[in-house]
């Protein structure tokens, strides 16, 4: 199963550049729930049935499949944008810089000790490229909703290294954390209707007005 | 009696949820903090042992944050009752409840021994604030509102990283897999060390955002600019503080493992950087509340330069939570009402305020001079003892950067406040119906007197908590 489980991260880790790549915002939306559906079937690869797992599974596929989705597509039909215009840095050099973390984040995992029933399995550097690409997207976009992509991105990378922690994470808290991340992006989609409305458009690098002169 | 901590604010954001008065609301607001607080105080007399299992442990540096930040949201919510009625403009529905459920995760944050447990009470914290700082509803809030949430976010999702890399180390060292403190700490000798050391730097990046440590604190002038002065006065007597026990944890867990020189150092570094950028930003500020921001910058720094040291000064850090908490209420709440008055933040309209508000603008200046460390006031202890413990250490580089930023800190800070409340107004400068009224003043004064206490008397009982909490962040040999 564990084969099949590290099929499924080569996927989470295309997607990764999918969104580096991409201009089209209700395209990345949707590339990231889908890489939200990934993580929800993960669990069920790795782990013996319980009830406990598909309470949190069903849970993961709800809000990141649906939910979220759902959210941040109203917010780009309601602000009437579609793509990302002008990042701050260019498409090829960010992908770029993508496969250069990935590239890093395999070494990186390959200097820490690991537990001999995962040293073969890519949980490790699939999670810290994940996590350097959500960085990359919220450093680099202009877009508040590529912002909240790129958030959602470096949520699922922690998401994934979670994975190798099911008996220490009881299923409170794991339940707790998804519940704080859906409720933070709902505020983010709140905050970024109001952005819409306040400046008509999207593009945060009109908040420039709080500066220090 | 730890779940009544947590239940009966809950229970206070459905009740002013309900309500549809907003005159009324605050006043209901009122009833539950001084439930609280009631509450709070029972359990530092009458503590109740551990949870079974771990998971709930007041111990002393919990109990001096939960102080802390239950007494600032008391004045604060009888601050409202007065400040609110002149913003009746819009509904306060979302405001009470948002500082009603965050009291609620920040007495989860002060009682919680598990780390996992602390992430989620910590962010929900940070989610609740978010629709405070937008109260003013125009183009500069929502633009703080953002930079707050995201920047926050990003900051305690880092932190979640570290608490992950903690739970592996676990693994790796095949002991049982847990994120209890106490647990952590009972098997950190046999942690997996690569894995601690990583956790370490995450935690510290995590934490250290949110509570806005520079180079990690570019949300905070505008958040605390932009929102109202009662929220700015819980995001930088309280968060902060909530912020700063997370790290206090990590500390903890740090002792027991080889790490600590390297977390001290760094916290060393980040304090007195903090402090550096603090001194620059407020030369020339021009605007008093972006101003308190830039202080609350310096004070963060000040109880990590403290933590750093170790020893002596970390109990000018533990004192420095209550007399910085405290401190920073009087100054955004007496804000608050000069912001109200005149309708500007600016100090080229804001002048004279001694003549127009003899009272707001009394306790202002008073708490311009106890901010910056002056007797007879709290924060001078704090800052005294962190300033003798790095010369009697021997760290005299350190000892003099630091009061080289405080003396800094003093003048750019004197040259905004000073103009500010002597002189006339300018003629040009607008006016409101706002009036000082004791709803709005007396919360302020009341602070002020209790930072004054502090800062000649420690009642025994406190200094017995502050040194059972300071024990628990000895170097054990």
């Amino acid at each position: 199963m564990i084969t099949i489980a590290d099929q499924f991260l080569v996927l989470v880790l295309l997607i990764n550049f999918v969104v580096l790549g991409t201009s089209r915002l209700i395209f990345s939306i949707r590339a990231v729930a889908v890489q939200g559906v990934i993580l929800g079937i993960l669990p069920a690869l790795i782990h013996p049935f319980s009830w406990h797992l598909v309470g949190i599974i069903s849970m993961i596929l709800i809000t990141k499949g649906v939910v979220i989705p759902l959210l941040l597509n109203r917010a780009v039909r309601s602000a009437e944008i579609k793509r990302e215009v002008e990042p701050f840095l260019g498409y090829v050099p960010t992908l770029l810089l993508g496969a250069v973390f990935t590239a890093l984040s395999f070494g990186f995992a390959g200097k820490l000790p690991m537990l001999a029933e995962h040293q073969n399995y890519m949980f490790v550097p699939a999670s810290i490229a994940t996590l350097m690409t959500g960085f990359l997207i919220l450093t680099t976009r202009r877009k508040a909703i590529s912002q909240v992509l790129g958030y959602l991105i470096l949520e699922n990378g922690i998401f994934i290294f979670g994975l190798l922690l099911a008996e220490a994470m009881p299923i409170m808290v794991e339940a707790g954390a998804l519940l704080d991340l859906l409720v933070g992006t709902f505020v983010m989609g709140i905050v970024i209707n109001h952005i819409s409305r306040e400046f008509s458009s999207l593009d945060t690098s009109r908040l420039t007005s709080l500066k220090e002169e | 009696m730890l779940a009544a901590l947590i239940i009966l604010p809950l229970l206070g954001a459905v009740v002013t949820w309900l309500i549809p008065s907003d005159r009324l609301r605050p006043i209901v607001l009122s009833v539950f903090a001084f439930g609280h607080l009631g509450i709070t105080l029972r359990l530092l007399i009458a503590t109740p042992p551990p949870s079974a299992g771990g998971w709930f442990n007041l111990d002393a540096l919990g109990k001096i944050v939960l102080l802390s930040t239950s007494v600032l949201f008391f004045f604060c919510a009888i601050y409202s009752i007065g400040y609110l009625a002149y913003r009746l403009e819009r509904s306060n529905r979302v405001l009470c409840m948002g500082l009603l459920i965050c009291l609620s995760a920040a007495s989860m944050v002060t009682i919680t021994h598990h780390l996992g447990l602390l992430w989620v009470a910590l962010e929900t914290t940070t989610i609740s604030m978010t629709p405070l700082i937008y109260f003013n509803r125009n183009a500069r809030s929502i633009e703080a509102t953002w930079k707050y949430l995201l920047i926050c976010s990003v900051g305690v999702a880092l932190a979640l990283i570290g608490i992950y890399f903690l739970a592996y180390s676990t693994i790796v060292a095949r002991v049982e897999p847990s994120l209890l403190l106490d647990d952590l700490i009972r098997d950190a000798d046999k942690l997996s060390s690569g894995w601690v050391h990583a956790a370490f730097v995450f935690l510290l990046v995590g934490f250290g955002s949110k509570m806005g440590l520079a180079p990690l604190h570019t949300w905070k002038p505008d958040a605390y600019g932009e929102s109202p002065g009662l929220v700015g006065a819980m995001l930088a007597g309280g968060l902060v503080n909530l912020a700063f026990l997370s790290l206090l944890r990590v500390y903890q867990l740090c002792l027991a493992t080889r790490e600590i020189l390297f977390f001290q150092n760094a916290l060393v570094v980040m304090g007195l950087i903090s402090m550096l950028f603090a001194a620059i930003f407020m030369a020339r500020q021009a605007d008093f509340k972006r101003m308190l921001a830039y202080s609350s910058v310096e004070h963060v720094g000040i109880m990590a330069v403290a933590l750093g040291l170790g020893g002596k000064a970390i109990f000018g850090a533990l004192f420095h939570i209550l007399a910085n908490g405290l401190t920073k209420g009087v100054l955004f709440l007496s804000s608050g009402n000069i912001h109200r008055s005149y309708n500007s933040k600016s100090t080229d309209h804001v002048r004279g305020v001694l003549r127009r508000l003899p009272w707001s603008g009394g306790i202002f200046l008073a708490g311009f001079i106890a901010i910056t460390g002056s007797p007879p006031f709290a924060p001078f202890i704090s800052e005294f003892t962190v300033v003798s413990s790095a010369f009697i250490q021997g760290r005299a580089v350190v000892g003099a950067l630091f009061l080289v930023s405080l003396g800094i800190i003093f003048i750019g800070m004197a040259l905004t406040v000073l103009p500010m409340v002597m002189g006339e107004a300018p003629a040009d400068s607008e006016t409101t119906s706002y009036r000082d009224t004791i709803w709005t003043v007396a919360p302020p004064l009341a602070l002020l007197v209790l930072v004054f206490v502090l800062g000649v008397w420690i009642p025994d009982p406190l200094m017995t908590l502050l040194r059972d909490a300071s024990a628990l962040l000895e170097v054990r040999q």
